[in-house]
């Protein structure tokens, strides 16, 4: 969700405004995948990397999605949709994790419409922290489990699979996307979903995020079905 | 009862055309996409064109000393045409890149196999064929003799900018190198004592994860710049831990 900053000063508004476009505009786009049958939606809101911005910055993010997370829970009352927030959320504060948590146990019984939002997240620190998992299991397995287990005889020490790093990450709650939006016309990927991405249409959109509306989701997905059997050809060779 | 039999098969038939005049509808928007990238296409070959005859003047200055690492992804059938990639690679070199990272999607280990990638079974044919080009690899540290080499070699290859290196990477670099280096932690961590301690508390930073990925042969540099040759932008599983923040176009 690239642009917020830059709409503000192209449009003069006070700092920190163009956060509050930008929290419409997720909002509406929400709205616009619901309509067009999409089941799953993803929106990298906060990275661990922004800490480093202005306080009154982070303060102010922080306190939109609160916001967001008030209307979204307004919304899930009277439509089933399912709400996850990935990353680390002991970076948060409490009352924030509070809420985030409270929401995504609220509305984890619905499957049919799933919303992921991305908050102190970084890719690399979901290895890393699906790694650290994955240690704790096996060694817990190994230590506590193993002996009675045929598969691990003469103390065999048990070796981490691909499973089970991917079981282990933040993002294991959604399947990989087809594909991944970017806007304000970078081509980078800003250490976010490299790892889910492999297979996925990788869009670049020149408008800023806030200034972004259903026809530009309609000319990516149009672009996707365009180059179907592409991406379906990739998936079954992986 | 006639009446509501009537409606019926009316109701379904009309829906029928419905859905048969939207699915038309669908195939004519898509029809019309594909003549608008035709026309992209040719627009775009034209540019090459002009951009390699030297008539378009602001593409003859092109500060290539600010592309330290280029990576490129190359699909499986054009990883078969190794006299093609020849031709890429010497390009690159007239151009002045001096660092390229070739990746292609072929090569995983199952079970105690190991399927090298197209790309790096040719890779002593692409070397012998360009001139002056070095190999460059990261080297597993499971080979002790060459340990204490390593940081060495990596640092002389990438700073001699009179040949160029080339690194030949595949799928088997990426998620399953990680799978490598999450063993190699683990083997760390069950013989640490931080096995006892809280459980919240992080056990390895994202440099010791570097560490353990250049162990296990699979740490080399992050690309400035990932091209992607294929219909569509894809980076096909080109090594996450590589690609954070690398422009891929």
């Amino acid at each position: 969700m690239d642009g917020n900053r830059r709409y503000a000063k192209r449009k003069l508004l006070e700092e920190g405004a163009g956060h509050d476009v930008g929290a419409m505009a997720l909002l509406n786009m929400i709205i616009y995948c619901h309509e067009l049958g999409v089941k799953y939606i993803t929106a990298y809101a906060f990275a661990i990397d922004n800490f480093r911005r202005k306080p009154s910055e982070v303060q102010k993010i922080m306190d939109l999605l609160k916001e967001c997370m008030t209307v979204l829970a307004k919304i899930a009352k009277h439509h089933p949709i399912k709400v996850n927030f990935a990353g680390n959320l002991e970076l948060l504060n409490t009352e924030l994790r509070d809420e985030a948590r409270n929401l995504m146990g609220a509305t984890a019984k619905y499957s049919k419409f799933v919303v992921t939002i991305c908050v102190c997240y970084c890719c690399t620190d979901d290895i890393v922290h699906s790694v650290e998992e994955s240690c704790r299991e096996k060694h817990y397995y190994h230590c506590y489990i193993g002996d009675s287990h045929d598969d691990d005889k003469d103390d065999e020490r048990p070796i981490i699979k691909l499973v089970d790093i991917e079981k282990n990450m933040y993002m294991a709650v959604i399947p990989d996307p087809d594909i991944l939006i970017r806007t304000s016309d970078e081509h980078r990927l800003s250490n976010f979903l490299q790892w889910q991405t492999c297979h996925s249409l990788l869009a670049s959109l020149s408008t800023d995020w806030p200034e972004i509306g259903v026809w530009h989701l309609v000319k990516v997905v149009l672009d996707f079905q365009q180059n179907y059997d592409y991406f379906v050809r990739k998936r079954s060779l992986a | 009862m006639d009446f509501s039999n009537e409606s019926r098969v009316l109701h379904r038939c009309s829906a029928q055309i419905g859905n048969l005049l939207l699915r038309s509808l669908w195939h004519l928007i898509h029809f019309i996409i594909s003549i608008c990238n035709f026309t992209l296409d040719i627009a775009n070959v034209l540019e090459s064109y002009l951009i390699s005859s030297g008539l378009l003047g602001r593409y003859k200055s092109l500060h290539i000393a600010k592309l330290r690492y280029l990576a490129i992804v190359i699909e499986s059938e054009g990883a078969y045409q190794t006299s093609k990639i020849i031709e890429l690679l010497q390009w690159l070199d007239a151009v002045g890149v001096k660092h390229v990272c070739l990746y292609d999607i072929e090569g995983r280990s199952s079970g105690f196999s190991l399927s090298l990638g197209i790309l790096k079974k040719s890779k002593d044919f692409i070397l012998e064929n360009l001139d002056g080009a070095m190999l460059f690899q990261v080297l597993s540290y499971w080979q002790p003799s060459i340990y204490a080499m390593q940081d060495a070699h990596e640092n002389n290859v990438l700073l001699d900018r009179q040949h160029m290196t080339l690194e030949f990477v595949s799928f088997s670099d990426g998620k399953e190198a990680v799978v490598k280096a999450a063993n190699v932690l683990f083997m760390k961590y069950s013989k640490s004592d931080v096995t006892d301690k809280n459980q919240k508390e992080k056990i390895f930073t994202e440099s010791q994860m570097s560490e353990a990925l250049k162990t296990v042969g699979s740490g080399g540099p992050e690309p400035d710049l990932l091209l992607v040759y294929g219909p569509a932008r894809c980076h096909s599983g080109f090594p996450a831990w590589r690609i954070k923040y690398t422009e891929i176009v």
